[in-house]
């Protein structure tokens, strides 16, 4: 009966994140689990169904939406929430707008980072003390720093020089009234978990992670996806001037705002594919494909202290 | 190959002194694994430029936020990755510098080994003391001492075998070198000597290179068997389920702290006492036979019990005592003193109860190991301390449980963590 076999990473890692999710459901009086229909949340999913069936899940899903999201990721987002029968909460970012408490410089800037106002919005709308969020430690240098339960205070800040200790496995998740919890289940995981997981688990993910042909160009060394349809039938990055439509095979390794996400020339068609490509890349997950976090070193940091992600 | 699925996995800490060479350490780590991708070292080659030095600096990989790299330091813990193939790491990155006990304790808490860096030409150091000491306490199953920047005392055997000997010494005199296997090896960090390769420069040295040990250190909790111990962290009830088979469902959802349970096997909830039969247990859609260690799933009992969170279960013949006073050290985290006045909230396992402090018997000098007299605790302190409990806590001693021996002290005010505690 005593195997005394360690546990798979993987499966060290799935029973570490559910244990989290099981933390927050105890802790939190009113949690919600942000869900875009990316390849983190769509794990975070499969980890609340195995945390809390045959229950329903303890909190609802939100989503986020800049209006700039591919639409193969919105009705995936849909569809899956349905599957499970769980409420989904939509806010979007160009509600904000029309209050008027997001204002953009330019029509066409990147969306991503306004998303922390809307969020915030929400976050006071329904009273949340905690969301639940898909972000992981090897993303980027200042990810690496953060808790697993990450508290901000009543503006949605997070102060990195003033982080509750977290130690064993004893979270700490409580707050006073108007300030929250961010939760981050997978931390401790990489893209290649990330992967070896949907792959474990036989996940269905978003059709653009896979490879296929778009119109491209290249702007500023990166590869940027033009002409793309939103759901009201508009046509988002118009090529400039003088740049040169490709029609080129492409696949997404992260799925954000369609202004700033770039996706990487791949022939990856299925799972097992891309688990290979990702053993063998020499970019980061966020190097070559997500324009906002290039803006200077310390942009992810910047962002996340103003209540983002 | 790093796609395989069934590597295990590891976590461990580094600790040392502010030059003992750690962030190099890891870079060096990070960057003989390829674990650091092109775009990266691209970055932290442009930075390193910019400061005016020669070689690409590898440390740079730890510095993580603004003030960090404004000033050059490292603020907090920080959590890196790195896999083998044949198992993943999770590194506890602590910085060596100012608060330095609160964030070793904080990375050691979860670290099942401890790499202890000595500086080859400083031998064993008061840092070198106080590190193993915390080690010791926070219960690191394995340790690693390696004397690094062997190239800067020409690879030289005989400096390497005496701060061996006076590590062993000093090892001794704390009961380390005689509760834990103590592993020793000379390292270059900067060149990365005996890290992921053996290079050439330290012919005379036979033993592991630092990947070995780690690819062979045991993970956590495949060494002794511990008492069952199973904390009730949510109970499932779909009653208002359509299906009809959900309707008596009631399901009590936590993780493994430690031990195995298997169906059929006898238990008992405490601390109300009642006892029934493990009926099933299951994770996600699977019917398991038995969990072990770190798993976290559902279990269904034969009985009718009424359970909520903040309770154990535990098997009947091995059931822990539960008490209301609890003697513990203490290692303070906040910059707020420990006041025996006031009241806290301890949080052990899933359970939480409002504590006050009885009494402070000592508090512990980390340089020189000496019990003081104290009146408050302030940050970095390390005391024993004993608390008296508003609710019954279901505890074992850390050195024989380290999941049901251990918690945190939370200052209500706050909310904030403020101590972390280990049960004698």
């Amino acid at each position: 009966m005593t195997t005394k076999q360690p546990l798979s990473h993987l499966d060290w890692l799935e029973a570490e994140a559910i244990h989290i999710l099981r933390e927050v459901a105890g802790q939190c009086a009113n949690p919600v689990l942000l869900f875009s229909g990316g390849k983190d949340s769509l794990c975070i999913l499969r980890l609340a169904e195995k945390a809390f069936r045959p229950g329903r899940f303890p909190f609802p899903l939100l989503h986020i939406d800049t209006g700039h999201n591919y639409q193969e990721v919105v009705q995936f987002r849909d569809q899956r929430a349905a599957e499970l029968g769980e409420r989904l909460i939509v806010r979007s970012v160009e509600d904000s707008m029309q209050r008027g408490t997001v204002v953009l410089k330019t029509p066409d800037e990147p969306r991503n980072k306004h998303q922390s106002v809307t969020l915030l919005e929400a976050i006071e709308e329904f009273g949340f003390d905690c969301c639940i969020g898909g972000a992981r430690r090897d993303e980027e240098k200042a990810r690496a720093k953060e808790r697993i339960m990450s508290f901000r205070d009543e503006f949605g800040q997070w102060d990195p020089k003033n982080q509750r200790p977290e130690l064993w496995n004893l979270y700490n998740a409580r707050v006073h009234k108007g300030e929250n919890i961010r939760a981050f289940p997978i931390s401790n995981w990489t893209e290649m978990d990330v992967w070896q997981y949907i792959e474990r688990e036989n996940l269905a993910l978003p059709s653009i992670y896979f490879a296929h042909q778009r119109d491209i160009v290249m702007r500023h060394g990166s590869i940027f996806p033009v002409n793309v349809p939103l759901a009201n039938g508009d046509l988002i990055n118009q090529p400039k001037a003088g740049e040169e439509v490709i029609n080129m095979q492409v696949r997404f390794r992260t799925v954000g705002d369609i202004t700033c996400t770039a996706p990487v020339i791949s022939d990856a068609a299925d799972v097992s594919k891309i688990v290979l490509e990702t053993a063998t890349t020499t970019i980061t997950e966020r190097g070559a494909t997500r324009l906002d976090d290039q803006t200077s070193d310390a942009s992810m940091e910047q962002r996340k202290k103003e209540g983002y992600f | 190959m790093a796609t395989q699925h069934n590597d295990s996995l590891l976590r461990f800490m580094t600790c040392g002194s502010v030059d003992d060479g750690k962030s190099t350490l890891i870079g060096r780590l990070l960057y003989d694994t390829k674990t650091i991708l092109a775009d990266t070292l691209n970055n932290i080659a442009r930075t390193s430029q910019k400061r005016g030095m020669e070689a690409v600096d590898l440390s740079l990989l730890t510095d993580g936020l603004q003030a960090e790299r404004e000033q050059g330091i490292t603020i907090d813990v920080a959590y890196r990755y790195f896999s083998t193939g044949t198992r993943k790491y999770i590194i506890a990155d602590a910085p060596g510098h100012e608060q330095y006990t609160r964030n070793m304790v904080t990375a050691a808490s979860t670290a099942n080994l401890a790499i202890i860096l000595i500086d080859a030409r400083k031998g064993v150091l008061t840092q070198t003391r106080r590190h193993s000491y915390l080690a010791h306490l926070v219960g690191i199953p394995h340790i690693v001492v390696a004397v690094n920047k062997m190239d800067l005392v020409n690879y030289d055997q005989a400096v390497y075998e005496k701060i061996k000997a006076d590590y062993i010494a000093f090892a001794t005199e704390i009961g380390l070198a005689q509760a834990r296997e103590i592993k020793f090896m000379p390292m270059s960090a900067l060149n990365g000597d005996m890290l992921v390769d053996r290079l050439d420069n330290m012919p005379w040295y036979q033993g592991e290179t630092l990947i070995d040990i780690l690819e062979a250190a045991p993970a956590a909790h495949s060494e002794q068997s511990e008492a069952f111990r199973f904390p009730v962290q949510f109970v499932c009830r779909p009653h208002d389920s359509a299906n009809p088979d959900l309707h008596d469902f009631r399901g009590f959802m936590g993780r493994v702290e430690a031990g195995e349970i298997s169906v059929g096997d006898a238990v008992t909830v405490l601390p109300n006492g009642y006892q029934s039969k493990v009926k099933a247990i299951q994770l996600g859609a699977e019917q398991l036979q038995s969990a072990q260690t770190e798993q976290s799933v559902t279990l269904l009992l034969e009985d009718e019990i009424d359970t909520s969170r903040g309770d154990m279960i535990v098997k009947t013949s091995e059931a822990p005592e539960a008490v209301k006073q609890i003697e513990a050290h203490v290692c303070w985290l906040s910059e707020t003193p420990l006041s025996p006045a006031r009241t806290y909230i301890v949080r052990h396992t899933t359970r939480e109860s409002k504590a006050k402090i009885g009494s402070i018997q000592y508090k512990v000098d980390v340089n020189t190991l000496e019990h003081l007299a104290s009146a408050d605790l302030k940050m970095n302190d390390i005391a024993r301390v004993t608390f008296k409990l508003a609710q019954p806590l279901m505890v074992d001693s850390y050195d024989k449980n380290r999941a049901t021996g251990a918690f945190i002290v939370i200052d209500e005010s706050s909310n904030n963590t403020v101590g972390a505690g280990m049960i004698v």
